[in-house]
């Protein structure tokens, strides 16, 4: 009996470990921005274990529910990142030009307090990608920020597996001008692709004709035992992208390379994709549109390497008057603090409505990872992400007062503590803050290029720990 | 008929090559005498005022106010439901020294060497920069640009961002010197040096620093006298590092000292004390909340960003907001400073986060404007819109901290600057792209 109540105990712990967090509030008399079904002022939004029960007037909340009131507020769907890095442990695998088989699955650090301040921004999720070192890079993670969860917590269930391609010039600098292998130049980028592509093709042909070959044999329909062929992980993953099973999130510059991965991805009947970075994606906005390619820019980061010298803040809003479906990223530690405020220079540059600019960072991201019937507006049945800002969120002078994922609250403005950290670390504890301003322009910290930027001299090779993107 | 025709295509010409050119950068910029009529008039030094005339003649603000008189000479500007600023000034930029980071041949900003007092800002300003034009028709009208290398970068200097050379460019050639300080702390978590090692190259960078501090001012003694009685004394060899140092050690320019973390600031404000001839300016002064009493005392204005992540894990979400808020709580002369390139036009941005974590909207404003011209002792020329100013202003359709607003035209030195810039001129070219399709 002892042993049955130990037993019992041990798996309702195991139970709870394993379920993810939920939480319900009652959100009453804010503005609610839906995204999907226009703004609605003086309404309620009911969340019950995690999910959006009810969007309405006068909504009570059932027993037990805690009431928050949003009066003169506004309740916006959290932030979706498509493109960050924070969280993340090791960013880039930046042995070979193709690395499929890695991935950011076991690389995230849930106590990251980079999760903290991304919440404080009103953002609920984020696409955690391998960085851009590779031509085919790693596979990514899609993570709702349960800061201090465990690592499985973090993950955002039920998302599509992703990974991340890389072109231009980190690659060739990496790879070609680093290590002496191809690619040194965007042709050789383009074969690498087709050759990996091809190389999956023939593998996948050849591993199911052994397979059944060697069934066939131990039925005893076959008397000779077949010449093996064996599994290739980093093969698996091109199979499975060819089959449509993992999406592609490409780091990008230029229209050219761009309008060539698309050519590829044609001949190889790859239809899910989008072009991270693609500063130079409004060249070919038309081109984008007609293959129904996604992309996700930065509102206005130009210029820091030669490959995005010729862009323009206004991509985004060419993109967006194009029918592109585009969002607005941050691939830093810093914009993903105030990613509202990056898609408001949206409006800014070019003609971008407002509502536009508002899914540039919730339901087109969310589109992006194939999250969206699950988040990115605020839809009875959705999950119950959102936060509520303090004034409309694409002014400079709004503030996110609460942030909930599930349900549950991950970040109040009036309950913020001076030290957020889950895990306090005496060996990073050294009094840093030597950064020196004109380092520091929000491009450096948790960025594609995290670990790989290399540089060789005579002394050999060295990681450059300052430049990055 | 033919005639009419003719005559028709002739102007239909003209009109297609004018819209053409209109596109160009090459538009120029028009000068002469300007009236910005119903505007929305906010001057920074004297207040607000409605439904105000401003009125350019040349380089200069002659009028601001309620009522004038406009002559037909003047061309108006009709600013009614628009506001009026003086043009903005990021205290702190590489703007025009360097075109491409990643590319190292197209950076001018980090000469090689530990002292380099004698290297100037001045000279190696692009007028050509490609971020110039992006910059300006933002509002932001004016910029110190700085080296930034080693202990003793160079000279930064102050310009204005309009013009074709780096003469007609500069308010004040040589408008300060840029000090790194020298830091006693770890540059960061793959730093493994130990804190025995750090002191030990803290002490000797600062004593370097003091050694050559202590040459200059002997060199400047020397030469002092030398000028002031110049057949008694022997002429001192030439130095140009020295000859640098001269206007730095005896105050004429300010210091600019890059300053981060907490224990280097008080150790800056500890040695800055100890050089009364000298005026010093702080920079960067990323942990300036922590010390910001200290800093007051000190009497040392800041340039600071709101921009950036807090640099330790255990600082709170919004400290870099609310640092210029803080520090002018405490009583410092506070200006923005975004330490950009490319990006210097989100200098509004960073003073609509100060605005909104502690700063409030008129001092935002003013960090941005005459706060910035007062530390560089140029408040005489720029930095408010009053009569006999430089007109360095902009009209905006709305308050200029919020990125959703859009500033409609822009005016440096007197010069109405065409609102042209290569990210327009893309978007004018691919909004609606026409051509051929590739696939």
């Amino acid at each position: 009996m002892k042993k049955i109540i130990v037993l019992l105990f041990t798996l309702c712990l195991s139970f709870n470990g394993l379920a993810q967090e939920t939480g319900s509030v009652l959100i009453k008399n804010g503005t609610v921005i839906t995204i999907t079904n226009g703004n609605k002022v003086d309404t309620d939004v009911l969340i019950e274990d995690g999910t959006i029960t009810e969007i309405g007037k006068d909504l009570s909340a059932p027993n037990g529910v805690e009431t928050v009131d949003a009066e003169g507020k506004y309740v916006m769907p959290g932030i979706i990142d498509a493109h960050s890095h924070i969280a993340a442990v090791d960013v880039n695998e930046w042995t070979n030009p193709v690395t499929a088989e890695v991935s950011m699955e076991e690389s995230i650090n849930p106590n990251d307090i980079n999760i903290y301040w991304a919440l404080a921004g009103g953002v609920t999720s984020i696409h955690l990608m391998h960085g851009s070192a590779n031509v085919i890079g790693g596979q990514n993670e899609t993570l709702k920020l349960r800061y201090g969860a465990n690592m499985n917590e973090m993950r955002f269930k039920g998302a599509p597996r992703t990974i991340k391609f890389a072109l231009g010039e980190n690659p060739t600098r990496v790879h070609g001008q680093g290590f002496g292998v191809k690619p040194r130049t965007r042709m050789g980028v383009e074969q690498v692709i087709r050759d990996h592509f091809d190389a999956a093709q023939d593998y996948k042909r050849n591993r199911q004709q052994y397979l059944d070959a060697k069934e066939a044999y131990e039925n005893g329909n076959r008397d000779e035992p077949p010449v093996p062929v064996a599994k290739n992980e980093r093969l698996e993953v091109l199979v499975d992208i060819l089959e449509g099973d993992v999406w592609i999130h490409t780091h990008s510059y230029r229209a050219d390379e761009i309008a060539m991965l698309m050519r590829v991805f044609d001949d190889y009947g790859i239809e899910n994709f989008t072009f991270q970075h693609a500063n130079e994606a409004f060249k070919v906005a038309p081109e984008l549109k007609e293959n129904n390619a996604y992309t996700s820019v930065f509102a206005d980061w130009w210029a820091y390497k030669f490959e995005v010298y010729y862009s323009t803040a206004y991509n985004a809003s060419i993109l967006n008057a194009n029918g592109v479906r585009n969002s607005i990223n941050s691939d830093s530690g810093e914009l993903i603090r105030h990613l509202n405020h990056e898609a408001a220079k949206a409006v800014h540059y070019g003609n971008t409505s407002k509502q536009d600019a508002l899914k540039m960072i919730t339901i087109n991201p969310a589109m992006q990872l194939g999250i969206d019937d699950k988040v990115g507006s605020i839809e009875e049945g959705k999950h119950g992400d959102v936060a509520i800002w303090s004034g409309h969120p694409l002014s400079i002078y709004s503030k996110t007062e609460a942030t909930y994922v599930d349900g549950k609250k991950y970040f109040d403005r009036s309950e913020d503590k001076n030290d957020m950290r889950l895990q306090p670390d005496a060996e990073t504890d050294f009094d840093e803050g030597r950064n020196r301003w004109y380092n520091e322009n929000g491009r450096q910290d948790k960025t594609c290029l995290q670990g790989a930027e290399i540089r060789f001299s005579k002394k050999g090779m060295k990681l450059n720990q300052s430049n990055s993107n | 008929m033919k005639y009419f025709k003719r005559l028709f295509t002739t102007s239909l010409l003209v009109l297609v090559i004018g819209m053409a050119t209109h596109a160009q950068i090459t538009e120029k910029a028009s000068y002469g005498k300007f009236a910005i009529t119903n505007a929305t008039i906010h001057t920074v030094t004297n207040g607000v005022i409605k439904n105000g005339i401003v009125l350019i003649d040349g380089e200069t603000i002659v009028h601001v106010g309620k009522n004038a008189k406009i002559t037909t000479d003047y061309k108006r500007i009709d600013a009614s439901g628009k506001h009026v600023y003086p043009g903005f000034m990021d205290a702190g930029t590489q703007l025009g020294l360097q075109e491409i980071g990643a590319v190292a041949v197209t950076n001018d900003q980090a000469e090689l060497g530990d002292y380099n007092p004698h290297v100037r800002a001045f000279t190696a300003v692009n007028p050509s920069s490609v971020s110039i034009p992006v910059t300006r028709v933002n509002g932001v009208t004016h910029a110190i640009s700085m080296p930034v290398s080693g202990q003793l970068s160079g000279k930064a200097t102050l310009i204005d961002l309009y013009g074709y050379s780096p003469d007609s460019m500069a308010v004040q050639p040589n408008a300060a010197m840029h000090l790194n300080w020298p830091t006693a702390q770890k540059a960061g978590q793959w730093d493994d040096r130990s804190d025995k090692e750090i002191q030990k190259e803290y002490k000797e960078n600062l004593k370097k620093l003091n050694d050559f501090w202590s040459r200059a001012e002997f060199y400047n003694k020397m030469m002092s006298a030398y000028e002031q009685n110049p057949d008694q004394k022997e002429k001192p060899d030439a130095n140009k590092k020295m000859q640098a140092m001269r206007e730095v050690v005896t105050g004429q320019i300010p210091v600019i000292v890059s300053v981060d973390a907490k224990k280097d600031i008080l150790n800056a404000i500890e040695w800055i004390e100890k050089h009364p001839d000298a005026r010093f300016i702080l920079a960067g002064v990323q942990d300036g909340w922590r010390v910001a009493d200290e800093i007051a005392e000190a009497g040392l204005p800041c340039l600071v960003s709101t921009l950036y992540t807090p640099n330790r894990d255990y600082d709170n979400y919004q400290r870099p907001y609310q640092n210029p808020g803080k520090l002018h709580e405490a009583g410092v002369k506070v200006a923005i400073a975004t330490g950009g390139v490319e990006n210097v036009r989100n200098a509004p941005y960073h003073a609509g986060f100060a605005a909104n974590y502690g700063l409030g909207k008129e001092e935002a404003l003013k960090a941005i404007t005459i706060n910035a011209a007062e530390i560089f002792g140029v408040d005489d020329k720029l930095g408010s819109i009053e009569k006999g100013k430089k007109a360095n202003l902009f009209i905006a359709d709305g308050d200029p901290f919020q990125p959703m607003n859009h500033i409609t035209q822009v005016f440096i030195s007197g010069y109405k600057i065409p609102m042209v810039s290569r990210h327009t001129q893309l978007y004018e070219e691919y909004l609606d792209r026409g051509a051929k399709k590739n696939n």
